[in-house]
């Protein structure tokens, strides 16, 4: 079982090592970079002592020289000007559009995104378990029906026309500011009550409207699950030896339908950063997603590639996560494994 | 002696889309205290109904409408009928006094719980006795339905079992709380023949040692003849007949009983006695059209094929294992005749199939297909060569269900082999239409979908499609034993009329060895990966001489009350060659030899003693 799992490590190292790699030169593709496009902006407008700043940003960050050893030097496995110091040592760049180490842009927003999807992802367990489990036992019912359609409702709503609709009645009636994940007023204060009270009210919104389309999903896809395993003759077993029905659906059909949930969990991680994008800009979110967004349109190099080589760490936990779960869950993969 | 259950006037219906539809219309037996009842009838007769109903387990769909089921288990009458199959007066009763095993004993256990866990859970439902109490009654119970190590199975998943060890945890697990009733829905129709026999011992002996009555849903008249004490016939949801063993078998009175007592292939048949099948069918086979081409030996000769898989090591310091699935088997077959290759699950009899299908390579061994041009090596086959191959020799599955791609009508299923192989669409549509004739459906289902026909009617659609390409040979693997015994019989006959209308080749594969005897010329007999026994028809299951052989024949359950089966001979170890008797036991890694003891006749024998003697 350890072997198993530090062999798992070591693919997964290895596989970081190639997506780094096509990452970087997937962004170094289109032609020139940030900061020559700068110079050209700032010669034509005459500003001569930028110039040079930029081009001591330039030599420093080792611009001019070739693609691959730019890449070699951002990962870290090569002295760059000022020696060893890229993604391995634990220097994630710096951000030109910013003017600021990647890590002093990022790092709220980074945790930020966690907070707000996890809580995402709760809220979307916590309503479509019962409500999938209900549907599923009381399949081709009214109830069944209301549980679908409003799944269906939350499916085929946008996600920036609630966010707004929800904004403007949460404005209206909880007097909550519009935008942002806490009051603008405590912007740079440090982590105090009110200032953690305010987070937790504005989360109420995205929590919803990132949460209702893949609740209704779930639903769906949890029922469907369940209704195949209530048909399976260990079912009927379970019944005849006379357990009250919810402890014998929750014992042996639930848990066989957890199987695919545990293993989408890779992919739920990295969707926590990219998914959510639309529903950041409108609401004004400090979230990565519109940052990675910015850093691509501008060619911010360092910066992009950072987010980027985040989500792919991102899924690669995930799915070591869910491969670890499954092992624990399913003694069929369990003893497959040995 | 008094009943212990009654069902009086029971009508179970069900809701569909056209309206209610009764499966019951009432239904009155009862189970004697002590004793066994068979509930006989094919599917759809509404056995597997009232077995639910007497467990408060029906669909949803479904309902008791009128009538009672009187289980008189204390002083006092309980009219199960009237309970709510939810509340907890019927839990008490469902798994602690009445309990219930099934016909497939891997999809009925969970795998992803432990076999202890799921057999002590009622023990803990019911009494409220914790878990180390509940691990030493179960450990008990495992002991008792013969767990060769009860203390290790707890911890085994149900997947680490075989299917014979799985219906013996059901069993544990049915009867941990020695319940008054014990309902058996089909409980050894999934299982091989020997499998079976033990399972039927063990019933008969645990009923001896606790006193509870068997109600026993079953289509297997041999099954019927062994161990029940009473017999009640159904059709179409009403009782036909009902009474003692002895009375109903020997003297059946219902014409539906007789019909089901032919429509099985016995060993006791004449040569060339045809099965009556209950419902005829008419299939119109119209002559080949042009005799193919005969080859001057055999159209199919497997010679000295062995094939063995690599299993992944347990932990990485063990070394891999090897496993011999299939060791030195050479099979011939002759242009228009049948081979029959029977043995337990797990003897290798599917593996030499696929490889003659081409579907696996060998080893080591040759397979050579002769269709007229000489003799070639199949495995060598490539190209054109191979592609013209694949058109002679076709496949009939074994679940109709499962083979038929459930989003293709008829047509398109029928037409894809030929579509394949180049046909133009105006052949295909005229063979089509033959094909349906031929195999005895109407030209008009073509426009269907598998799902619009019964489990015949399908096999008779795949059997359709495997002769579309026009094959010489069809391999079929187990052709009914997913089927229901009503129709077994028209099956059987369907291919037994084809077979002598277009001078096909049958490898056929079944651990039913009435069936392999009804349609065989030859058969092979296999275990563990070996041929140890063939012969023509008519001198194996007369005059077998292999003890593997015998004990397989031994385990087969008759139907005739005078030849009941001797469960104190059935042991269980007939597969295991260190076991047999003299000149045949084989040493472990002994391979023996095969000797003729008559013409065509021949039978594996130890060299050990040659070998001494030289």
């Amino acid at each position: 079982m350890i072997v198993a799992i530090l062999r798992r490590v070591v693919t997964m190292a290895l596989t970081l090592l190639v997506i780094s790699a096509l990452v970087f030169f997937i962004i170094k593709l289109p032609p020139g970079d940030y900061l020559t496009n700068r110079i050209m902006e700032l010669r034509a407008s005459g500003e001569a002592g930028s110039v040079a700043k930029a081009e001591l940003l330039i030599r420093q960050y080792g611009l001019d020289r070739p693609v691959w050893q730019q890449y070699l030097m951002w990962v870290g496995l090569m002295p760059g000007p000022v020696g060893f110091s890229g993604l391995l040592q634990g220097d994630w760049g710096w951000s030109f559009e910013y003017d600021k180490p990647v890590a002093d842009v990022v790092g709220d927003a980074l945790w930020l995104t966690l907070l707000i999807n996890l809580t995402a992802v709760v809220f979307v367990h916590v309503v479509a378990i019962p409500a999938a489990i209900y549907s599923a036992t009381h399949r081709h019912t009214f109830g069944d029906a209301v549980v679908t359609l409003l799944g269906y409702v939350g499916l085929a709503v946008p996600g920036f026309l609630l966010a707004l609709i929800l904004l403007f009645y949460a404005n209206r009636w909880f007097d909550l500011s519009i935008g942002g994940l806490y009051d603008s007023a405590l912007t740079n204060q440090p982590w105090t009550w009110p200032k953690i009270r305010s987070l937790l009210a504005h989360l109420v919104v995205p929590t919803l409207v990132i949460g209702l389309g893949g609740t209704a999903a779930m639903i769906r896809r949890m029922r469907a699950n369940l209704l195949d395993e209530l048909a399976k003759p260990y079912t009927v077993t379970a019944r005849a030896k006379g357990l009250p029905p919810m402890r014998a659906l929750l014992k042996y059909p639930f848990r066989m339908s957890l199987n695919p949930f545990v293993a989408d969990i890779g992919n739920l991680l990295p969707h926590l950063v990219s998914g959510s994008v639309l529903v950041s800009l409108v609401l004004s979110l400090p979230t990565v997603g519109p940052l990675l967004l910015d850093a691509l349109r501008s060619q911010d190099q360092f910066m992009a590639g950072f987010i980027l080589m985040f989500v792919a760490g991102l899924t690669l936990i995930g799915m070591l996560i869910s491969d670890l779960i499954l092992v624990w869950l399913d003694p069929r993969i369990r003893m497959g494994e040995r | 002696m008094s009943p212990l259950l009654s069902i009086r006037d029971l009508a179970v219906a069900f809701r569909t889309e056209t309206g209610p539809f009764e499966a019951l219309h009432g239904l009155s037996l009862d189970v004697m205290r002590g004793r066994t009842l068979a509930l006989v009838g094919e599917s759809g007769s509404g056995k597997s109904v009232t077995a639910q109903a007497i467990m408060g387990i029906l669909p949803k769909s479904a309902a008791i409408t009128r009538g009672q089921i009187l289980f008189r288990d204390g002083p006092e009458a309980t009219d199960i009928a009237r309970l709510d199959t939810e509340g907890s007066a019927m839990r008490a009763i469902r798994g602690q006094r009445i309990a219930m095993i099934f016909q497939e004993p891997m999809t009925c256990l969970s795998p992803l719980h432990t076999v202890g866990d799921q057999i002590g859970e009622a023990l803990r439902i019911h009494t409220g006795a914790d878990r180390k109490e509940s691990d030493a009654r179960t450990q008990e119970a495992l002991a008792r339905v013969g767990f060769p190590d009860p203390k290790r199975a707890l911890k085994t998943y149900p997947f680490e079992l075989s299917g014979g060890l799985r219906q013996r945890a059901m069993i544990a697990m049915a009867l941990i709380l020695k319940p008054a009733l014990l309902v058996a829905d089909e409980p050894t129709t999934a299982l091989d023949v020997t499998t079976q026999a033990q399972i039927l011992a063990l019933l008969a002996r645990l009923q001896d040692e606790t006193g509870m009555a068997i109600l026993l849903i079953t289509h297997d008249l041999g099954v019927v003849a062994n161990i029940a004490h009473d017999v009640a016939v159904l059709y179409r949801g009403r009782l036909v007949e009902a009474g003692p063993r002895e009375t109903v078998m020997r003297a059946p009175g219902h014409a539906y009983l007789k019909a089901l007592l032919h429509a099985v292939p016995r060993f006791d048949m004449a040569p060339g006695e045809r099965l009556t099948p209950i419902r005829p069918a008419r299939a119109e086979i119209p002559p080949a059209h042009q005799p193919p081409a005969m080859p001057a030996g055999p159209l199919l000769r497997v010679e000295n094929v062995s094939k063995s898989y690599t299993l992944r090591a347990g932990r990485f310091w063990q070394k891999s294992r090897m496993v011999h699935a299939v060791s030195d088997v050479s099979l011939s077959l002759a242009a228009g005749e049948t081979l029959g290759l029977v043995g337990e699950s797990g003897s290798g009899k599917t593996t030499v199939s696929k490889m003659v299908m081409r579907a696996l390579d060998p080893d080591s061994g040759k397979i050579l297909f002769d269709d007229g041009t000489g003799p070639r090596d199949v495995h060598g086959l490539t190209g054109d060569a191979l592609f013209a191959y694949r058109r002679t020799v076709q496949f009939v599955f074994q679940d109709p269900y499962a083979s038929l791609d459930p989003r293709m009508t008829v047509r398109q299923i029928l037409s894809e082999p030929m579509e394949i192989h180049g046909a133009p669409a105006a052949e295909r549509k005229a063979r089509c239409r033959e094909l349906m004739a031929m195999v005895g459906l109407e030209a008009s289902g073509l426009g269907r979908y598998p799902h619009a026909f019964s489990g015949g009617q399908r096999q008779r659609i795949g059997i359709a499609r495997a002769l579309a390409p026009r094959p010489r040979l069809l391999v079929l693997d187990e052709p009914v034993s997913a089927l229901d015994v009503s129709v077994q019989a028209q099956i059987l006959n369907l291919l037994k009329d084809l077979q002598a209308a277009l001078g096909l080749s049958y490898l056929i594969v079944s651990h039913n060895l009435a069936v392999i005897d009804y349609m065989a010329d030859t058969i092979s007999v296999m275990c563990r990966g070996r041929i140890v026994e063939e012969a023509p028809r008519a001198a194996l299951f007369r005059r077998p001489v292999h003890p593997y052989t015998r004990a397989l024949l031994a385990a087969v359950p008759d139907p005739s009350l005078d030849h009941p089966l001797d469960f104190a001979a059935i042991t269980g170890d007939q597969n295991d060659p260190s076991r047999w008797e003299a000149p045949y036991r084989l040493g472990p890694d002994e391979a023996g030899a095969m000797r003729a003891i008559e013409p065509g006749h021949r039978v594996r024998f130890s060299t050990a003693q040659d070998a001494e003697a030289a």
